[in-house]
């Protein structure tokens, strides 16, 4: 019971009025961020977190946590009433989104995409308020055989659900480590890969320079382009019956909801997962076990209510790695992580022990963060679909003035802009040949980490890769990663070899 | 090894020499110069290292007594071991508006890379506020109690199974371990980290067997009974650890500082440099600063102008031969 | 879009290997007793995406992926030129900003866009244009004190900064 106590003191933290405030601030912010098109949590984290710096470390994650969860609900809006991703957490909502907003199902497909989020959230709190002290004890364990072994696990559950084009895949995988290989290494203190001898290479390249540059420019020069700077607003009238209705007939997708929250959670919790594989994978076992397969992608509302409470549940569970073991599970926790060194806490097991009320105050406003953006997000429903039908001619310079200020701050260094520009055109143009491009920011979040453990374990072992198996902890995730990777290896081979599928 | 021994103690008695020789350059000539903008505070390391909390609690102190008009802004430059804020500097000549937080890779950095073109005797030197420490450090359900029992352990293991964790290779805690090894004829395996608090943390989880930590990083360990301290790297007892004796008082001439300063670019007016000095003289002259030293086992050392250049240079070919007894550079 | 894919592919198997080449500054090969060198890690994930690039080029040539299959051109007309607008005004607004600074850049953009794309009037125009500068200077000078680059502008906000901070 020292767990509800915890908890109790956390709740008087939260709902302090600041921080009360803070949370309705945050998942306003939230949604409006998340329900613009090219922006998600990510970028609304990256740009506000500066701003946090004003305000305790425990308002400011309070806050930044808010933003979180509300942009992971306002992220369903556009997807559904434009089909287009607000995030690529979102990504996997317009399959099913758009086509019920195309049948004038607008209103019953934002109910339920927010009333799955709020179970996916709601669920994945309760598994990390229960959870989290006994993983935070066992996160000492970690040194780096392990951080590598749980890196490797990371890339193998993207890799299996990564995109058809497999070469492709891999290739933004190598080429977001390959970025993050820039400035110095640490092994032996020398600097590497200054291109043209620039000194703003010496700092790395920034992983928010890159995601910035692909989900901001990249992302509206996407976006123009396709819709040749007319947006299509589908029509939604929200009437109070309506949300009625839509809530009483989600009690047939009760099964699918709590399939995505308890997958969205685990998968949120492996490091680099995070909540867009976690969708999609919803989506991909809600089809699966579902009688009619072939009604999803024509408006099924499973196809809707799976992926939404995954990436709730998925962002919550991110966080968990994020403040017990200071391994971010997403993006966006890469970005809190980076805001919680600046705060001056380190992130890791001690984080629990030595800033309780942090880590509690955190937790208990998730609980509350979840229930205001719920209603936020119904009550906002009509302004939503306003925003939306401002013209893009308006919004994307505001977003593009946004990015560039934005891609200065962190590191005041016009160096940055240039090569956020250089990543956003190049990665428009390679999205437009199927490139998936999150593989390449997750890649570059995780690559220095991977890096440093697996040569850190080998110095330690001199040269011998026998230290990923003979730890106990590492050998048994290594397994589990190696098998993972095996998997889709041995999907093609057995689907080549069986006769009548040569492909 | 003996030789590297020697080499390195001589080495460090310069650096000793050098730190003892604490020159008061008074302050009270008005400042008649003051910044027209906020002024860039570059920090030569990344975010949530010793070098950046250091420099933010700088900018907090200043913060807090009102002492600047314009507020101080801290940016992290800290690509390339401080290559990046060494380079900045240098394109700022004659910049009043710029200053920097320095800590040795000021020597080591510009000397590891000659291709930067950073002369560090043409900066403008400002202040020295502070000497950082080193101690060697185990965990505390270890059996060993002193440097003998550690000599013997390590011994004991081999060069291959002993563990010391670090900062990056050429960084300041791998010439604390090569001055260690020397000095004991012991051999361990240096594992390099990405910053002290990382370092700390491996300790007690027991994934490397003992760390040159400063011991700011290591105190909040040390309190939790987790880490424990068997020597420290210099010639006199630290206040903050008073039962933990000094290589000196074990029979061996091992000190070594972290010189914690300030510098700005070359050319800035004499004016704004004594600004900034009698800024930083109010920084060191308060309060918080001095807790701040003695509880987190801090030396003082207030240095400036010509003498904080002198000490500078002086440095700098301690730790040429230093680098180049370990084969860092040639 | 068929050719597009290729010379993409090219393109990136050439900088894969210009990568090979820098990172081969560092030892690439294996150190005994330590593990890989310092530019092993870039090198050999260069030699990966330079295998990715041959696969590609690969699928290519058997019409395996949806690209190498489609007979729509790259970009058209239409998108080459709303691409070179969004791409290529950026392009002239950071250029701005080293001359100029942020705050004059950010008016001048939005007048562009909204003025010279979006065809809307002045009185938006014009209020969003002033708006923007005064937001941004509030939120990034004062509130969070990130000094943005101004510039030849500079010396105009010494007397703000004065009277602000």
């Amino acid at each position: 019971m020292e767990i509800l106590g915890l908890l109790l003191e956390g709740f008087a933290v939260a709902l302090e009025p600041i921080n009360l405030a803070l949370i309705v601030a945050g998942c306003i912010a939230g949604l409006f961020i998340g329900a613009m098109p090219g922006l998600g949590s990510v970028n609304g984290v990256a740009i506000l977190l500066p701003m946090t710096f004003l305000v305790p470390p425990t308002s400011a994650i309070i806050f930044l946590g808010s933003l979180y969860y509300g942009a992971m609900y306002g992220g369903a809006i556009s997807s559904i009433m434009l089909g287009i991703p607000g995030a690529s957490t979102a990504v996997a909502t317009t399959f099913d989104g758009r086509p019920m907003a195309l049948q004038g199902k607008a209103d019953r497909a934002l109910v339920a995409a927010a009333t799955a989020s709020f179970v996916g959230g709601t669920i994945s709190v309760v598994l990390f308020t229960l959870f989290a002290p006994p993983l935070a004890d066992f996160a000492l364990a970690f040194g780096p055989p392990e951080e590598f072994a749980l890196l490797l696990l990371a890339f193998a559950t993207f890799i299996g659900l990564g995109g058809d084009d497999i070469p492709k895949t891999f290739f933004s995988i190598f080429i977001g480590l390959m970025f993050s290989a820039v400035g110095l290494d640490i092994v032996s203190g020398n600097p590497r890969l200054i291109f043209f001898d620039l000194p703003g290479f010496y700092h790395g390249i920034n992983f928010l320079v890159l995601a910035i540059g692909i989900y901001g420019i990249g992302e509206i020069l996407w976006t123009v382009e396709t819709t040749r700077g007319e947006m299509v607003v589908s029509r939604a009238a929200v009437t109070i019956r309506g949300v009625v209705r839509a809530l009483a007939d989600l009690r047939h997708n009760i099964r699918s909801m709590l399939m995505g929250s308890f997958l969205g959670y685990f998968v949120g919790i492996l490091p680099a997962a995070g909540a867009t594989p976690g969708s999609l994978m919803a989506y991909g076992v809600a089809r699966t076990m579902s009688k009619n397969p072939e009604t999803y992608g024509k408006g099924n509302v499973d196809g809707v209510v799976a992926p939404e409470s995954a990436n709730n549940a998925a962002s919550t569970g991110s966080m968990l790695p994020m403040l017990t073991l200071g391994i971010p599970g997403s993006p966006t926790t890469a970005i809190l992580l980076g805001g919680m060194v600046i705060w001056g806490l380190e992130p890791g097991p001690l984080l629990f022990i030595e800033h309780k009320e942090f880590v509690w105050g955190l937790i208990a406003s998730l609980y509350a963060a979840n229930l205001f953006a719920l209603l936020i997000n119904i009550a906002f429903i009509p302004a939503f679909l306003m925003v939306l039908r401002m013209p893009f001619t308006i919004l994307a310079p505001v977003i593009f003035i946004l990015c560039v200020v934005g891609g200065y701050a962190p590191t005041q260094d016009m160096h940055d802009v240039w090569l956020m520009l250089i990543f956003g055109v190049m990665g428009y143009l390679l999205r437009k040949l199927d490139y998936p491009l999150a593989p390449a920011v997750l890649a570059i979040v995780l690559g220095p980490l991977a890096e440093a453990s697996v040569r850190q374990s080998l110095i330690m072992a001199h040269g011998s890769f026998g230290i990923f198996f003979e730890r106990p902890i590492s050998a048994i995730i290594m397994a589990i990663a190696i098998g993972l990777f095996a998997w889709p290896l041995f999907i093609a081979i057995r689907r080549r070899l069986s006769p009548g599928n040569a492909d | 090894m003996k030789h590297l021994g020697k080499t390195l103690a001589l080495a460090a008695g310069i650096s000793l020499a050098a730190g003892a020789g604490t020159l008061a350059v008074s302050s009270d000539a008005a400042a008649t110069w003051k910044p027209k903008k906020p002024v860039e505070f570059v920090i030569m390391a990344g975010k949530g290292g010793g070098a950046d909390r250091l420099a933010r609690f700088i900018q907090g102190i200043i913060k807090k007594n009102k002492l600047a008009a314009l507020p101080l802004v801290p940016i992290n430059k800290g690509g390339g071991s401080g290559a990046e804020a060494l380079r900045y500097l240098k394109d700022k000549q004659g910049d009043p508006h710029v200053i920097m937080a320095t800590l040795n890779s000021y020597y080591t950095t510009p000397l590891r890379n000659p291709g930067l073109g950073v002369d560090i005797s043409k900066f403008t030197p400002i202040a020295r506020l502070a000497e950082d420490t080193f101690q060697l450090w185990v965990h505390s359900d270890t059996k060993i109690m002193s440097v003998k029992d550690y000599v013997a352990a390590v011994k004991k293991a081999g060069p291959k199974n002993w563990k010391m964790g670090g900062t990056g290779k050429g960084q300041e805690d791998s010439l604390v371990t090569a001055m260690l090894e020397g000095a004991y004829g012991i051999k361990v395996t240096y594992v390099p980290f990405k910053g002290g608090g990382t370092v700390a943390k491996q300790l007690i989880g027991k994934h490397i067997n003992s760390t040159v930590n400063n011991p700011s990083e290591q105190i909040g360990f040390w309190k939790a009974g987790k880490s424990r301290a068997l020597a420290t790297f210099t010639p006199d007892r630290l206040k903050a650890f008073p039962d933990v004796p000094t290589f000196a008082e074990l029979g061996q001439n091992l000190a070594y500082f972290m010189q914690r300063s300030v510098v700005a670019p070359g050319g800035i007016p004499a004016d704004a440099e004594a600004y900034y000095v009698d800024l930083f003289d109010k920084v060191y002259k308060s309060a918080d600063w001095q807790n701040y030293l003695t509880s987190k086992g801090l030396l003082p050392g207030w240095l400036t102008g010509k003498s904080l250049q002198d000490y500078f240079v002086k440095e700098r070919e301690a730790h040429r031969k230093l680098l180049m007894s370990m084969g860092e550079i040639k | 879009m068929r050719r597009a894919e290729l010379v993409m592919a090219l393109f990136m198997a050439a900088f894969s290997l210009y990568i090979m080449w820098k990172s081969a500054e560092l030892p690439v090969g294996w150190i005994e007793g330590e593990g890989p060198g310092g530019g092993a890690f870039p090198f050999w994930l260069a030699a990966g995406m330079l295998v990715c690039c041959g696969w590609i080029v690969l699928r290519w040539a058997r019409r395996q992926s949806p690209p190498s299959r489609s007979e729509e051109p790259y970009m058209d007309r239409t998108a080459l030129r709303v691409f070179a607008i969004g791409a290529g005004s950026l392009f002239v607004m950071i250029g701005l900003i080293h001359l100029v600074g942020v705050y004059v850049v950010i008016p001048l953009y939005l007048i562009f866009y909204m003025r010279g794309i979006g065809h809307h009037a002045w009185s938006v125009t014009a209020s969003l244009a002033l708006a923007m500068p005064v937001a941004t200077f509030l939120f990034f000078e004062i509130a969070l004190k990130i000094t943005l680059p101004k510039g030849y502008t500079e010396p105009a906000f010494y007397p703000l900064y004065e009277m602000l901070l």
